[in-house]
């Protein structure tokens, strides 16, 4: 397994099968963290379709944490990505607030009427819940801690 | 967040040249977008042929773009590419937009 850091408070480990990323929670390390993750053996060898649903899913979920899990403050974000064909195996561990209610939100989206009222926002769990399989949040001793799949074949997404 | 833009009859043209619009840059991106459309035109059409992630910060600051220029001055997107063009599809929002296989090509300045 190779160890490689890059800036902004990026760690990666990449494994055949397997990548460790570890980032602090702010928009730029996200950022970072997946163009480090995407460029691995491991994820520049799946479709390109299967990369982009990839990507969409977990840069939303790394940046809710930001923005809403590490919303007064900072912390660190922990993904382990494993390819198990078909799937792609995902967790994601923060120690920021837990999820309202201790529930995923649903996702659903806004309908909109006129111009005025079209939707900015809100689309971010209608992405993930849409494109993952096996979704599953979990609060333990102050981390929270959520789980998904992600096909890989081509026919993905 | 980087542009270039052009006028072609009443359309501006407007080409991001950035590979990605994320949370990180989103609020960059809508300024820079409202700083280039203040140059008058009849609609605006924003070329996104170079951009190959967008996430959902990114595409409700097009969205936002979109209500800034206004009812009346329309924003059209062109050149999505596959992952872009996923997002706007799963949310729907691409039933709000006109949008186009791709942009005129820019004439070279001078």
């Amino acid at each position: 397994m190779q160890a490689d850091q890059h800036s902004r408070g990026v760690a990666l480990f990449e494994g055949p099968h397997l990548s460790l990323l570890s980032i602090a929670s702010d928009p730029l390390a996200v950022r970072e963290g997946l163009r480090a993750l995407f460029d691995t053996a491991m994820l520049r060898a799946l479709p390109l379709a299967a990369r982009g649903t990839a990507e969409i899913v977990l840069a939303e979920a790394l940046n809710n944490i930001v923005e809403h899990a590490y919303d007064d403050g900072s912390g660190r974000i922990d993904l382990l990505v494993r390819l198990q064909p078909p799937d792609l195996l995902c967790q994601i561990e923060d120690r920021g607030k837990s999820m309202p209610g201790d529930a995923l939100p649903i996702g659903k989206l806004r309908p909109f009427s006129s111009f005025d009222d079209l939707p900015e926002g809100g689309f971010g769990w209608h992405l993930i819940r849409t494109l993952s399989r096996d979704l599953k949040y979990q609060r333990d001793e102050g981390r929270n801690c959520l789980r998904f799949r992600l096909g890989v074949e081509q026919s993905a997404g | 967040m980087e542009f270039r833009s052009q006028m072609r009859g009443d359309l501006l043209i407007v080409v991001a040249l950035e590979d990605r619009i994320d949370a990180a840059g989103a609020i960059q991106f809508k300024d820079r977008m409202r700083e280039i459309t203040q140059t008058p035109s009849a609609r605006v059409m924003l070329d996104l042929s170079r951009v190959a992630f967008l996430d959902s910060s990114g595409l409700g600051a097009v969205v936002a773009v979109m209500k800034l220029l206004g009812p009346d001055r329309k924003l059209e997107l062109a050149g999505l590419t596959p992952t872009v063009e996923k997002v706007f599809r799963l949310t729907r929002m691409d039933t709000i937009f006109t949008i186009h296989p791709q942009a005129p090509e820019l004439r070279n300045a001078g």
